[in-house]
């Protein structure tokens, strides 16, 4: 946009429109809609409808204004949201136009006559589009002197979404969203004229992983949040922006609190990021800080066998002794966990070469292989949005994804998708088990009339998965050719041999970007961060010895003292802990239900002659641990995330952080203790560490693992799909009732004539079971390969790896 | 003019077993497809561009520009598949033509409908009925099966190479989905509520493709026109409003019906022929076109009933529902009922039409029980203009009229309930009584 001068006319670049908004001349590009040039200018239209990711309705007519065509004036006032600018277009708004002036304040004083104007008990009153519109253009008196339309409330959409449908202006802001946005149109408008409103169907409620974001677009306080709800007042609010801790995408969030509390979250604003979405899990689940199990104090385990409460100087200095011991005995192993901000994972690195002089680190707690490592050290780190961002993902022609299911595991990637396939046509295919919803609302069918041709999904039995990458459709291999395709694989393929190798392969032989997409926050950084076996930070490899060079001198070490070989990865460090190769573990994070084989975990957990546990919550690894330093959660610490694309999402505490430690100044700490300097005191000092220290150029190369051959299912067998669903039993999300109960149920799904085989009825429960025990669900049809059964992963009633010992891959049995 | 009756939508009305396929032929009927199956679909278009033919709908837009509108060719959007639909969601208030049209003659209406499908080079045609009507909608469709029987419609019709298929499809009861965008919507198995426009459905119609949407009465018209040709079509009506018209005549008078006449025609000639006011009470007001057409009164009796004619005496000719009221009426009384239809039958997705409504329903009942203020006038007036032209659809701009109209011409009427109601000092006491505060 560019202010022409009045006396010379700068010519109209190619694409772009002239026109003239309350007297000032404006250049648009073509196809802009009114009220953004409008915004663009200054003039603030005021809307209700309107959003600028939500396609236009028209609906609630506030934002009329003047315009004139051609030099001649149109005979009503238009809708600014819904026109788009034209050559030698004349608008007047409310501030040149009495008849628009009017037009807005007629339609501000019917949408207020049946609003109940009960600001003052709304959770809405102080941040409402309609309470400040009706101050800035609204009359100080009503001339409506009749009944209001009132209706029940509030009605409970869902768990979580309250409805006050007295309170709606019918913008449908939410139903587009859902519809649009989210693709799960579980709400709609109902009935019509006065009566018209929001509504879900009978048995159907709001049960979408978006849903929280209808809260935040509603322009009134028809949609509350039940867990936030007549807790506070906005203007009481001190709002702090942040970062989602529960999934890879680095989401921009809003922490409001009040006295030290958290009250709620919203979604930031971030385009280039999660534009102004967020998943609800990200929005609603933080009650963890304030949950039970929260561990304060430090603690040791003394002669009784318990853990006591102790000062830092006397856990730390038991840590530091029992650790030393083990250098000297067997040596140390360090589990970092998946979760760690960038700095915290460069601590443990740095912490596992500097003070236990080790390279058994691993970051992975769980299912992970060998040739994770090499495909995560060939592609993966050290890239940066340059590589592949959300927006060349959304701007991608194809986009194949492999072994990730993104509603469940990344669900801002999930919305980039469905944005691309919507609004650009972009082919999603999925390289998985059954159409999933994310699979169906990909579907390159979208925005045409036709029934959804549900031809994106590229089935494979668990196991298969590589076999079938490498031998994919012509007119798959075809769409991934083109420049700019994109391939994303998640962490599953670490439980499919040969998988990782077969990405590579693809990516290589159709010029296809790879995107990793792992589950959760820290997995990246910790791999930028050198918290690995085979790497340092910045991308070095351990087994180079230049970059070791590098790094002992740039951490002042002497030359060769970091070991020159791959160290251990988490289940060696484990099973070495088990048989006592390594005399003491320090853990920071770590469900042994999370990895392949829980059982094994624990004993090496059991086994290990010293346990040092950084942690929030107690958990399996309290109950085992020597020595047990709490540490401080996000909303106490500054830090940052490295998300999957490589963009570092740095945060400030949003409370006191007085009293808490980050696990990088824990670590510090317990390293001087050790006679080690990491110089790790403050998130700050290890990123400015991390950063001068650099990423070199990745020299790795990829895995060559030939493609696994699949289970073959005996009689009463199947082999087991399974991966988790965003809400489920995770520890994270405790004390959350409401948000649990949007969560979707728990489903054995089978396809008919694997059920017709195994026994098993729609509808009725079926066990699956393994040497270990088993998990009864009820049955659910999906259009899965012959001879699979799904479970999810981690469902209250369908903890798999802890139950069954089984997961993805494996032989289990099935019956009814 | 001696006898302004001109029988041609209307001429077959009587036959025995009028609606049937065999008195259709006999009378002439599937001759104007055979005729226009040997022109180019252009001709067609061209014959009704010039027989001047304008919407029966009620917005008068002249027909063959509508069709040709249509994108044709082998690339681009005239590649889509292209579609007619017939409105036959009649639902103003007043208005009974295409109903009794589709009960009377309903191959009048398919043969129009092939013709035209013929034109624009459509292969399926929907035809989408009001859903409380219930037995005109078995008569279509039973019409459809007689003209499927004897080859007017599915493939390669009358050896022509051109194929069609209709189907007949019941609304569900919703006055929005006469709005043309709502009664695609509808029709597609979504809420019916109107979309935003551009684009047009000339462009963009029913499933994102190129839509023809008329009205019963004007696809009625076009075999009569494919027959008579368009010199024959102008001989009747005026320059700007050619053609026949049928007029729906209700309320008090001796013979309320259907009359069939040239555009242009007056109340005072078409009074005439209903056999004059009922029991001689004299007319007090009338809608010309429905209720969402301003009123007239007695001062219009010569108004000539055609586009130009009703607009420039400041109404509009909308859908010729002719509604007379006798002077036993309260205007007030009667604006009040037509708004209460306005309320239940708005859709809701706008803000004017839905709270407008919504509001002058309540003021109105209130004036009609006599607890009304001159400031109520005022509010209705100043509601009526924050609607007008403020709505998203015509709906909301038609619900202002008859408020509007009544007030221009029966002011005193609404002052005389207020005069009536015991003296109470007003406004502020009425808000005290009334318990209201908003």
């Amino acid at each position: 946009m560019t202010l022409a001068p009045d006396e010379q006319k700068a010519p109209v670049p190619e694409g772009h429109v002239r026109l003239t908004i309350d007297g000032r001349e404006v250049i648009a590009p073509k196809g802009e809609i009114l009220i953004r040039t409008c915004e663009r200018l200054g003039i603030i239209v005021p809307r209700f409808c309107d959003h600028p990711l939500l396609d236009p309705a028209g609906a609630c007519r506030q934002c009329l204004v003047e315009v004139e065509l051609g030099g001649r004036p149109m005979p009503k006032p238009q809708a600014s949201c819904t026109m788009t600018v034209a050559d030698g277009m004349v608008v007047r708004t409310q501030h040149t136009s009495p008849v628009a002036a009017k037009a807005q304040a007629g339609v501000m004083e019917l949408l207020l006559i049946n609003h109940p104007l009960d600001c003052p008990i709304c959770d809405k009153g102080g941040e409402c589009p309609l309470q400040n519109q009706a101050m800035t253009t609204g009359r100080a008196d009503s001339r409506f002197l009749e009944k209001k339309r009132t209706f029940p409330k509030p009605l409970a959409i869902s768990t979580q979404v309250l409805l006050d449908r007295e309170r709606c202006v019918l913008c449908q802001r939410c139903t587009r969203f859902s519809e649009e946005i989210a693709g799960d149109p579980f709400i709609d408008l109902l009935e019509r004229g006065a009566q018209q409103q929001i509504g879900t169907a009978a048995d159907k409620p709001f049960q979408s992983y978006f849903s929280g974001n209808t809260i935040q677009i509603c322009p009134v306080g028809a949609l509350t949040s039940a867990a936030y709800r007549f807790r506070s007042r906005p203007f009481d609010l001190k709002s702090t922006p942040g970062v989602a801790e529960f999934d890879s995408s680095g989401s921009a969030i809003r922490v409001d609190t009040r006295r030290g509390v958290v009250m709620r979250r919203l979604a930031g604003n971030d385009p280039e990021v999660n534009e102004e979405w967020l998943d609800d899990r990200s929005r609603f689940a933080f009650r963890y800080l304030t949950s039970a199990g929260r561990i304060t104090r430090p603690m040791v385990r003394r002669e009784d066998g318990e853990l006591h409460e102790t000062s830092w100087t006397d856990a730390l200095a038991v840590a530091a002794k029992g650790l030393l011991a083990a250098k000297e005995a067997a040596g140390i192993g360090v589990l970092a966990g998946g979760r760690l901000t960038v700095e915290d994972a460069y601590a443990y690195a740095k912490f596992a070469r500097v003070a236990a002089g080790t390279n058994d680190v691993d970051f992975r707690a769980r299912p992970h292989s060998a040739e994770e490592l090499d495909f995560l050290a060939a592609h993966v780190v050290g890239t940066t949005p340059d590589h592949l961002s959300f927006t060349k993902l959304e701007a991608a022609p194809t986009v194949l994804c492999v072994a990730l299911e993104p509603e469940e595991e990344a669900p801002i990637v999930y919305l980039r998708l469905r944005k691309a396939a919507r609004k650009r046509g972009q082919r999603v295919y999925h390289l998985g088990q059954w159409t999933t919803p994310a699979v169906e609302r990909t579907s390159q069918s979208l925005g045409s009339a036709a029934p959804a041709a549900k031809d994106n999904l590229i089935p494979a039995v668990p196991g298969a998965e590589a076999a079938v990458l490498r031998d994919l459709p012509a007119d798959v291999v075809a769409a991934l050719s083109e420049p700019g395709a994109v391939i994303l694989v998640g962490e599953r393929a670490a439980e499919v041999s040969g998988l990782y190798s077969a990405v590579s392969v693809v990516a290589a032989s159709t010029g296809a970007t790879i995107g990793w997409i792992p589950r959760r926050a820290g997995e990246r950084g910790a791999l930028d961060a050198g918290a690995a076996p085979n790497l340092l930070p910045g991308g070095r490899l351990v087994t180079d010895a230049a970059a070791r060079a590098e790094i002992e001198k740039a951490w002042g070490l002497p030359a060769g003292s970091i070991p020159a070989t791959v160290g251990r990865d988490t289940d060696e460090i484990l099973a070495a802990a088990a048989i006592g190769d390594l005399s003491a573990l320090v853990v920071g994070g770590l469900d042994p239900n999370d990895l392949a084989d829980p059982a094994a975990a624990l004993d090496g957990l059991r086994e290990v002659g010293f346990l040092v546990s950084l942690e929030m919550h107690t958990s399996a690894v309290t109950e085992l641990a020597d020595v047990v330093l709490p540490v401080a959660p996000d909303a106490q610490r500054a830090g940052s995330y490295l998300n999957w694309e490589g963009r570092l999402r740095s945060w400030e505490p949003a409370l006191d952080p007085s009293g808490v430690l980050p696990d990088c100044r824990v670590l510090d700490t317990l390293a001087v203790e050790m006679d080690a300097d990491l110089f790790t005191q403050t998130p700050a000092a290890a990123a400015g560490e991390l950063a001068r220290l650099g990423t070199v150029e990745r020299k790795a190369a990829p895995p060559t693992v030939e493609a696994g051959v699949p289970s073959v299912p005996g009689f009463g067998q199947a082999v087991l799909a399974t991966w988790r669903q965003l809400l489920d039993a995770s520890s994270m999300s405790v004390d959350e009732p409401a948000l649990a109960g949007t969560a979707r149920p728990a489903l054995l799904r089978v396809n008919a004539a694997t059920a017709e085989r195994l026994g098993l009825t729609e509808g009725a429960p079926a066990t699956v079971r393994t040497e270990r025990g088993s998990i009864t669900l009820p049955v659910e049809l999906a259009d899965l390969p012959d001879g699979v059964v799904w479970l999810p992963g981690n469902a209250e009633n369908s903890r798999v790896r802890a139950t069954l010992g089984a997961g993805h891959g494996d032989l289990v049995g099935v019956s009814a | 003019m001696t006898d302004p009756l001109t029988p041609v939508l209307t001429r077959n009305w009587r036959a025995e077993r009028s609606w049937s396929l065999a008195a259709y032929e006999q009378a002439g009927g599937y001759r104007a497809l055979r005729h226009a199956l040997t022109a180019h679909p252009d001709q067609i278009i061209a014959l009704v561009k010039d027989s001047g033919l304008r919407g029966r709908g009620g917005a008068g837009f002249p027909t063959g520009m509508k069709w040709s509108f249509i994108p044709q060719g082998p690339d681009g959007p005239g590649a889509k598949p292209k579609y007619l639909v017939v409105n036959a969601d009649e639902g103003e208030p007043g208005t009974c033509k295409d109903i009794p049209t589709m009960m009377a003659d309903p191959h009048s209406l398919i043969e129009g409908c092939i013709i035209t499908c013929y034109a624009i080079r459509a292969n399926f045609c929907a035809i989408y009925v009001r859903g409380e009507a219930l037995h005109p909608i078995r008569r279509v469709r039973h019409a459809v099966e007689e003209a499927y029987a004897k080859g007017y419609l599915g493939k390669d019709i009358l050896g022509s190479g051109f194929d069609l298929d209709i189907v007949v499809h019941a609304g569900a009861g919703a006055y929005i989905c006469g709005e043309e965008t709502a009664l695609l919507d509808s029709l597609e198995g979504k809420r019916g509520q109107p979309r935003l426009k551009p684009p047009f459905p000339a462009t963009s119609g029913l499933y994102a493709s190129p839509t023809v949407v008329n009205n019963v009465e004007t696809i009625a018209s076009v075999p009569h026109i494919v027959a008579g040709g368009s010199e024959w079509f102008r001989s009747m009506g005026t320059e700007q409003s050619p053609g026949p018209k049928i007029y729906s005549i209700s309320g008090h008078v001796e013979r309320p019906g259907q009359y069939e006449a040239p555009l242009g025609i007056t109340l005072r000639e078409l009074l005439d022929m209903a056999g004059g006011m009922k029991d001689g009470i004299p007319l007090k007001f009338w809608t010309p076109g429905g209720s969402s057409t301003p009123l007239f009164t007695a001062e219009h009796l010569d108004v000539p009933l055609d586009f130009e004619g009703a607009a420039a005496a400041g109404s509009m000719l909308g859908t010729t529902a002719v509604q007379v009221f006798n002077e036993t009426v309260s205007v007030p009384w009667a604006v009040m009922k037509w708004t209460e239809f306005y309320k239940h039958e708005s859709c809701g997705k706008c803000t004017p039409c839905r709270e407008g409504t919504y509001w002058l329903v309540q003021i109105l009942e209130r004036m009609v029980h006599g607890q009304g203020t001159e400031e109520d006038i005022d509010t209705m007036l100043d509601i009526c203009d924050n609607i007008l032209g403020r709505s998203f659809c015509a709906l909301g701009d038609g619900a202002t009229s008859p408020i509007t109209s009544a007030i221009k011409y029966f002011r005193h009427e609404f002052l005389d309930l207020i005069a009536a109601q015991p003296a109470v000092a007003r406004p502020e006491q009425l808000a005290e009584l009334s318990g209201a505060s908003a």
